[in-house]
Formats: structure tokens, sequence, C-alpha cells
């Protein structure tokens, strides 16, 4: 003559239907206690069940516990688990638990719980680091990623000077592959971007020279800048985001695939049949996106210059013309090839870097882009001072 | 085991990209708690098949339902409740390479319900040890081998308590005994938790130790040529076909003997 508790649950999820469990408690508190489930246990219900059933444990305590399976009408790996969680906070209570009742695919599906593996620890724990920790593995990898890219540029070099002499080693096939992506693909938004760039220069350097009347040296500022500075900069950096990435991820996802083991083993030396090609086509065609893009710009003070600035065309050109040497230009050629080297460079090494997956290949493209942007401008300011000397 | 209530029907399924037909017409069912193995020759359209199954690909012509729901349905509610209804297990594993064994399994528990983060672990730890890897929790998949990652992707499958879970070439690239541990697994979770599992492989040992039925593809004939069990399949099959792959044998010997 026990006392009856009916306490029934659903759990109250969007769509669904048969998401019910019930469990019916037979007995005093302290003494032998029966609960009888009835209903679904399994991954939805696990949440309700367990905070239902270990609150009915701590209200009844009980001296023995029972629990009845016969009405269960689902059980799946997730409700078994919490059974055998409730059996093991028996053991920890000293409350002998049993399952009884259970029917054939309720008994399988118990059986196929480790529960063992519940309660192994993890092989392998991860050791959090101190400050001090931290910035020594920082040193670490930077000054590993120096000699890495001190390494390379070494093997690169040494790549071009051996194709330089023995010019039908370089697969040129894809060297004309290379120059039309890195190169002629880049021409619409190269053209754009210049031609924008020398628009807002003018337009903005006229408001000051305005003031002196000086508006006609509009014309030579921009050349010069456009010519010495702006031009080859702005290749690079283009040619940077566009193709120094892309061969990054391309040569990453070949270390990914085990495609660039393949060409060691084939007996290629991965340099050679990688990196060469998209760096010599980056120097030869970097060099012409430079001057095309010294044009745009020009073209783009042009506009400003003959539309509201009321200079001629005539004037502005031969303006343009005296303000512009032959050296600048052939400077120019000579710095943006070092830069396409650089970015092509960059792209390759952080390409080879890659290990692991398709994280890996991210964080060296986006490295690939950062670094080459940074040492282009670094170059960039060296050839500067050197050039300032020279003339 | 099989109580012949269908849970996959496929319904005159045809496989086209673009001009080249890959099969066409092909309908069969699988029943509720049954493993089901597509085999074939290299290129017959097994895994285009499985494609097609889970909706990674939209048929030609037919559809296939689970659980009575169509796989290319158009209603999110639907799709969003059969996409919790399988689990696949991929060829390479696909496990997430930045991931950990533990936060891999845990990613769908996380989505998809409400459950407290000591729950998930401990529902982790569950289906680590249902897959005999037990305390692997905090491995990158890097650092797995072949067949220890093939068991990640099924307790990643296994996550939400599928009914149905598919299998891409389950023992490829694995040792035989590597591969007779995942097909004992296999069958341990099929007999244990009831789950309907269709496999696509060509290894003769896993057909024989873990389907019992089969469908299988030919290239050539673009169509399913055979169903059933196939131990009966090796012994009473007609098709020479069906005889040279069961037997092992080149397709030739038995065109010249009949």
């Amino acid at each position: 003559m026990g006392l009856t508790v009916p306490v029934s649950l659903s759990a109250k999820k969007e769509e669904d239907f048969k998401k019910e469990f019930s469990i019916r408690v037979r007995g005093e508190p302290g003494q032998a206690v029966t609960f009888v489930l009835s209903g679904r246990l399994a991954l939805d219900t696990f949440k309700p069940f367990k905070n239902e059933i270990f609150a009915l444990l701590d209200r009844f305590s009980p001296a023995s516990l029972t629990v009845d399976l016969s009405g269960v009408t689902f059980l799946d790996s997730v409700g078994a688990l919490a059974l055998v969680e409730l059996e093991e906070e028996g053991k920890a209570r000293s409350i002998p638990v049993e399952l009884a009742n259970a029917g054939k695919d309720i008994q399988r599906i118990l059986g196929i719980i480790d529960r063992a593996a519940l309660t192994t620890p993890p092989l392998k724990t991860e050791e959090k680091l101190g400050v001090i920790e931290r910035v020594g593995e920082g040193t670490i990898t930077f000054v590993d990623d120096l000699v890495q890219v001190i390494a390379f540029v070494g093997d690169l070099v040494i790549a071009l000077v051996y194709s330089l002499f023995h010019p039908r080693a370089v697969r040129w096939s894809e060297v004309g592959f290379y120059m039309k992506r890195a190169g002629v693909d880049a021409l619409p938004i190269l053209g754009l971007l210049s031609f924008l760039l020398g628009m807002v220069m003018a337009f903005m350097s006229s408001l000051q020279l305005k003031q002196f009347g000086a508006t006609l040296y509009v014309s030579s500022l921009v050349a010069i800048a456009m010519v010495q500075e702006l031009g080859p900069l702005l290749t690079a950096i283009m040619v940077a985001g566009r193709s120094g990435s892309a061969f990054a991820a391309e040569i990453g996802t070949m270390m990914v695939n085990e495609e660039v083991d393949a060409i060691t083993v084939m007996g290629f030396d991965p340099i050679k049949f990688l990196a060469v090609p998209k760096v010599v086509a980056s120097m030869l065609v970097v060099p012409l996106l430079s001057v095309y893009a010294m044009f745009f710009g020009i073209l783009g003070g042009l506009l400003i210059g003959v539309f509201l600035l009321d200079i001629t065309m005539y004037s502005y050109i031969v303006e343009t013309q005296k303000a512009i040497a032959l050296f600048d230009i052939n400077s120019s050629l000579v710095k943006s090839a070092v830069f396409a080297a650089i970015v092509a460079g960059i792209g390759c090494q952080r390409g080879f870097k890659v290990r692991g997956g398709a994280e890996a290949v991210g964080a060296q493209t986006t490295s690939a882009v950062v670094a080459g942007i940074f040492l282009v401008i670094v170059v960039d300011s060296l050839f500067a001072v050197a050039l300032h000397y020279i003339r | 085991m099989a109580d012949r209530t269908p849970v996959i029907v496929v319904e005159d399924l045809t496989a086209r990209f673009d001009d080249r037909i890959i099969f066409e017409h092909v309908s069969f069912e699988v029943y509720r708690g049954e493993i089901l193995v597509i085999l074939g020759g290299s290129g017959c359209g097994k895994s285009t098949l499985l494609k097609h199954m889970i909706g990674l690909y939209k048929p030609y012509t037919g559809r296939v339902l689970i659980n009575g729901v169509d796989v290319n349905t158009r209603n999110e509610a639907e799709l969003q409740r059969l996409r919790r209804d399988i689990g696949v297990t991929f060829q390479g594993g696909a496990l997430f390479g930045s991931m950990t064994v533990a936060e891999n399994i845990a990613l769908p528990l996380k989505e998809y319900t409400d459950l407290a983060p000591a729950d998930i672990d401990l529902i982790v730890k569950m289906k680590l040890g249902l897959v005999n890897l037990a305390g692997f929790e905090n491995h990158l998949p890097e650092e797995l081998s072949g067949g220890m990652i093939k068991r990640v992707g099924l307790a990643r499958a296994l996550a939400l308590e599928p009914t149905v879970v598919f299998f891409d070439e389950p023992s490829a690239g694995l040792d035989p005994v590597t591969q007779v541990e995942l097909d004992l697994l296999i069958l341990n979770i099929n007999a244990g938790m009831g789950t309907t599992m269709v496999v696509v492989t060509h290894e003769l040992q896993s057909i024989f130790t873990i389907a019992h039925r089969v469908v299988m593809l030919d290239k050539e004939a673009r169509s399913v040529i055979a169903m059933g069990d196939p131990r009966h399949l090796k012994e009473h099959a007609t098709d020479p076909r069906v005889l040279a792959f069961f037997r092992r044998q080149p397709l030739s010997q038995w065109q010249k003997e009949s």
C-alpha cells in the first residue's frame, strides 16, 4: 500500500509530438522505492528526464531503487546513457539500483554502452601556457619563420639563377598561364583603380595649388607621384592581393593533398617546378602592369586638369613630359620587378609552409598577403633612400 | 532485424550530368533496421546514388523519400528534421581539421540541442566508447590513423541519434584487420540501436560480413542488375556480371562459358 505520486512531464520542444515520458513512483521515502518509467527516453527528452529523475531520487532517497522499464516505448543510446548515469549515481549514494522488466531491445541498447569509457580520462590534456612561455613561443616562431624565409630566398635565388642559364628547364607554358592570370586578368581593375587615384590626386592637390595660382603644376605632381611611387606600389599591392594569395592557396592545397610530395618523389624540385614559373611570370608581367597603372593615373589627372582646372591638354602633356626623366621610369621598372619577386616569392613560401588542413591554407593565404604588402613597403622605402643617392 | 517497413524509398531515380547518364530508372526500398549495401564496379555510380539519397544532388527524374519526406523538399522545417534524422560518414572522414575529436562530435549537439555542456561532454564520452575510442577527446584529426578517423566520423554521424546512417566506402584504404573491426562495429551498432544503414562499398569481405541485402549497380546497364541476399546471389545468380563480381573472376571467363 504505497503512496503513489504521479509525475508527468512533457518536454516543451518546438514541433514535436512523441517527445513524452512519465515517471510514476511507488513506495515510501527512505524505503524500497520503484520508479515506473514509460514513454520515450531519447536525446530530446534527456534533459527533462535527468532533472526529473534526479529530483525524485533526492526527494525519496530510497533504501533500494527498482526502475521498471516495462512501459518504455523508445530508447536510444542517449536515453540508455541517462539510465546508466542513474545507476552510477545510485552506486555513489550506495543505493542498490535495479533496472527491471527491460525488453530485449532495451537490453541490447544498454549492452552497447561502454561504462568504462564514461570515466576514462582524456589521453591528451591541453596545457595552458603562461605569459612568459607564450612570449618565448612567439619569439621562437618568429625566428623560425625568419630562418625559413631566408632559406627559401636562398633556394629561390639558386633556382632562378639556374633557370637563367638553363632556360629550357623552365616550364614556359606555366609561365604564360600565370602571366595571363596575374597580368592580363588584372588589367580592368588595376586600370580603374589607378585612373581614380590619379583623379583624386589631381583634385586634392589642385585645392592647395590654386591658392598660389600654380594649378599647372598638378600635371607634374601627378606624373612624378605615379611614376616614381604610386604606380609600382599600387600594382604590387594589387598583385599581392590577387596573385600572392592565389599562389599561397594553390601550393597550400597541393601540400594538403600530398601533391608536393608526389612532385618530390618523381624527382622534381618543388621550388623549380612550382615556384619558379610563378615568380618568373610575375617578374615579367608586373613591370608592364606598373607602366599601365602609371598611364591610367596620368590619364585620370589629365581629365581633372582639362575639365576642372582649365589647363589645355597640350600644356598638361608637355608639363608631364618635362616632369618625368627616363631614369625614373627605368628605376621604377626595376623596382616593380623586385616587388613582383617579393610578392610571388612570399606567396609560394607561405604555400609550402601549410601543414594540416583547410584552416592552415586560410591562415597561410592571409599571411602571404600581409607579409607581401609589408615587405613591399619596407623595400620601397629602401629604394627611395638608395635612388636619392644614385641620382 | 528488418521488419519490412520501408524507411527509404527510391523511386524511378535517374542521375544525369549534362549529357552523361550515370544510371536511370532505379527503384528500391530500404527497410527499418537493415543494412543495405550498394555495390558495383568502379564508375558505376555508387557514390552518385548515395549523394542522391542524402539530398546532395538533385535527381534528373524520380525522387528519394526518407521516413516519408522527399530529400529534395523545399520545405525548410521538414528538411531540417530530415537532416537531423540521418547521419553520414564520408570516405575521407571529413572531420573538421581545426577541431578536436570531442568538438567534432559535440558540434551537432551544441547546434541542435539545448543540453548543458557537462551533459554534452558525457554524451561525447559515451559515443567515443561506442566506437572504441575512449580517451581520444582532445586529439586532433591529424593525429589519428585512418581507421580512427572513420570511427570518429561514425561517432559524429551518430551524435543526434539518427534513424538512418549512410556510409561512403567505410573500409576504403584500411588494412584488413581494421576493416573487420569497423565491420563488426557497424554490425554491433546496427544490432544494438536498430539503426538502418546504407553502405556503399565494393569490399567483398565486408559485403558478406555486414550486408543483409545488396543492390548491385552496373556501369553498362546504367541501372540495378541484382538485388537480394549476397550469399544467395553468389550461389544462385544467373547474370554473369553478378557472378563475376561475387566470385572475383574476370568477366571474360563467364562470357566465354555462357
